[in-house]
């Protein structure tokens, strides 16, 4: 049934995309060192702008190298940087008791969700068809202008809820960044 | 914009088609590399002769090959790698700094559209649908060679100097992304053919002067401290961190970045001329023939004016300090950006709401400067905190015998 609509281009940039997907994530967790970690985490930002561009999702795949990968993967490698790599975490002791029998029991439910969400519907997503309104990336007219619209109409609430949100984070980490030191803190 | 793609790839891919692209590819690499080669000893003949100074002349006629001499005894010194480095990151660094240098520059449109057996071609290499926007990618990657080279090296002050880099490269981006979203907001697309062909009117067409030229400086400087070029070389401050970031690198690994360093300059003087001088616009004489060469000779005209204003910026400015660096990136460029953002939409919709938001601008402005104004002239020390206590801990000749005050 899907089978027949794809040409092998498109599962070859599938493949390849899924493939850089993939090894960057486990890289992500199976690497010791934590820069190499970033680095694998890199892997797969790239992998999913591949498969965005392969979905005639232009914008988001640029926005997505831009921010994710030129920005807040390099905000990473800042903190690893000063906190310094070579101090190696001791995983011997568990610092929450039970947490991974929890993990695993998370990981499971969200496995079996997605089985039951891909046998139900096309998508993995869960949603039937691509566009919500208008036409699809491919024809219509432009990612910027779609998106622009949907942000700026549809979801006009959310975004400044977003904004307002970010913006609360950004003062709220300058009062924490820049707070004097109390006179009491110094006499004591 | 998906209507602007590659006309080359209308009627399917054939084998003349995928010849085409591999030609313009090996003919982009093939002039970058030229182009680099000359650059280098452009900058040095320039920069000699500003200082009075003759500058390479041994090699070849006016010491044009003297960058060739250079590039073969880098490849033949030995190749280190320090003990205490990481040598994976340490091999791939130089590499991240350089392929977005390349990969930047397909996208500049170097002349016109030409018709190569029957295929219409686009004198660009990509002409891709995110187009301009893939510049900024690549400056943001760009970001990871600097940043992973000094920190691979297992070494203070190359550490040092990548912490700086990404620092600045990170602050300076905000505002060339803003500076870019000025252009592609007049042009109303974000492919790089695009925001060309709207210019090819005339000079009074081009950006520079559609957008006041304040978005042209904005760019200028932030895309020279995205290179860390002087003013900004901060990152390799020779009295502050030895060499910067490739203090521990040698032989092939340190020619690739000097590489990287004189491309990216070219391909930033190159994006420059794209995005605010009409790229290849300008006179073309009614000749029969040859026509499609003009437009390529005026874009090289262009290009070189910028590369040799950051020879220029090298050879007469002195370099900013690190803090004078951060307040020009956050406390001037952003908001000026931001502000010059609105006051350019508002034009678009109404000149009304363009003077409305030109008027708000300017009272957001005043506030600014009153609030860094009250930040910077806030009282500090311990004439601020000392009379709050009360009483003083110690006896005020004391404290100023062991304070700096009683040392002068």
């Amino acid at each position: 049934m899907i089978a027949t609509a794809y040409s092998l281009g498109a599962v070859a940039v599938f493949v390849t995309s899924a493939i850089l997907i993939i090894v960057g994530a486990l890289g992500v967790i199976v690497v010791k060192n934590p820069v190499h970690a970033a680095m694998s985490l890199i892997m797969t930002l790239f992998g999913v702008a591949v498969a965005f561009v392969a979905q005639s999702a232009d914008f988001l795949a640029a926005v997505q190298i831009i921010v994710y990968a030129g920005a807040i993967v390099v905000l990473f490698l800042f903190v690893i940087m000063f906190l310094g790599v070579d101090r190696r975490e001791g995983v011997r002791v568990e610092p929450l008791v039970g947490q991974r029998p929890l993990a695993a029991t998370g990981v499971g439910i969200v496995v079996i969700g997605l089985v039951a969400l891909m046998a139900r519907s096309h998508w993995v997503t869960g949603a039937m068809s691509v566009s919500t309104k208008g036409a699809p990336l491919a024809t219509g007219s432009g990612n910027v202008s779609q998106l622009g619209t949907a942000v700026f109409t549809t979801y006009l609430y959310a975004f400044e809820a977003t904004a307002a949100l970010l913006v609360i984070a950004v003062v709220g980490a300058i009062v924490l960044a820049r707070r004097e030191h109390s006179l009491d803190e110094e006499s004591a | 914009m998906i209507a602007t793609v590659d006309p080359l790839y209308a009627h399917g891919v054939t084998l003349a088609v995928l010849l085409i692209v591999l030609i313009k590819v090996v003919v982009a690499f093939a002039v970058l590399l030229n182009a680099v080669i000359v650059m280098i000893w452009f900058e040095r003949k320039a920069i000699s002769d500003m200082q009075s100074r003759i500058g390479p002349q041994r090699w070849g006629p006016f010491g044009l090959l003297q960058t060739m001499a250079d590039g073969l005894k880098l490849m033949l010194k030995e190749d280190l790698i320090p003990a205490e480095a990481d040598r994976f990151v340490f091999k791939l660094a130089p590499f991240l700094a350089l392929i977005p240098g390349f990969i930047t520059f397909a996208i500049v449109p170097v002349g016109g559209t030409l018709t190569i057996a029957g295929h219409p071609v686009l004198l660009q290499v990509a002409n891709p649908p995110m187009g301009i926007l893939l510049m900024l990618a690549m400056s943001g990657i760009s970001v990871y060679g600097v940043m992973l080279a000094g920190w691979s090296s297992g070494s203070k002050y190359p550490l040092l100097s990548s912490v700086r880099a990404s620092a600045q490269m990170i602050s300076y981006e905000a505002s060339l992304g803003l500076a870019v979203v000025m252009v592609v907001l007049v042009t109303g697309s974000l492919s790089t053919h695009d925001i060309v062909t709207a210019q090819a009117n005339g000079v009074w067409h081009w950006n520079v002067i559609r957008l006041g030229v304040i978005p042209f400086v904005i760019f200028l400087i932030s895309i020279t401290a995205e290179l860390n070029r002087p003013p900004f070389d901060v990152v390799e401050a020779e009295s502050e961190l030895v060499g910067g970031f490739h203090t521990e690198y040698s032989s092939f690994r340190f020619a690739i970045f000097y590489l990287a360093e004189f491309m990216n300059t070219i391909t930033m003087s190159a994006i420059m001329v794209t995005l605010f001088f009409g790229g290849p616009a300008g006179w073309v004489p009614n000749v029969s023939h040859l026509r499609w060469v003009f437009p390529i000779l005026w874009f090289f005209v262009k290009t070189v004016v910028f590369a040799f204003s950051y020879v220029w910026f090298r050879a007469a400015l002195p370099r900013f300090r690190y803090d004078q660096l951060m307040d020009l990136g956050w406390k001037k460029l952003i908001p000026l950006s931001l502000g010059w953002l609105i006051v350019v939409a508002g034009f678009l919709i109404a000149p009304a709401w363009g003077f409305a938001m030109g008027a708000v601008v300017l009272l957001a402005w005043t506030m600014l400067t009153r609030a860094f104004e009250i930040g910077t002239t806030r009282e500090r020390g311990a004439e601020a905190v000392l009379p709050v206590i009360g009483a003083r801990p110690l006896p005020p000749e004391v404290l100023r015998e062991i304070t700096d005050e009683g040392n002068v």
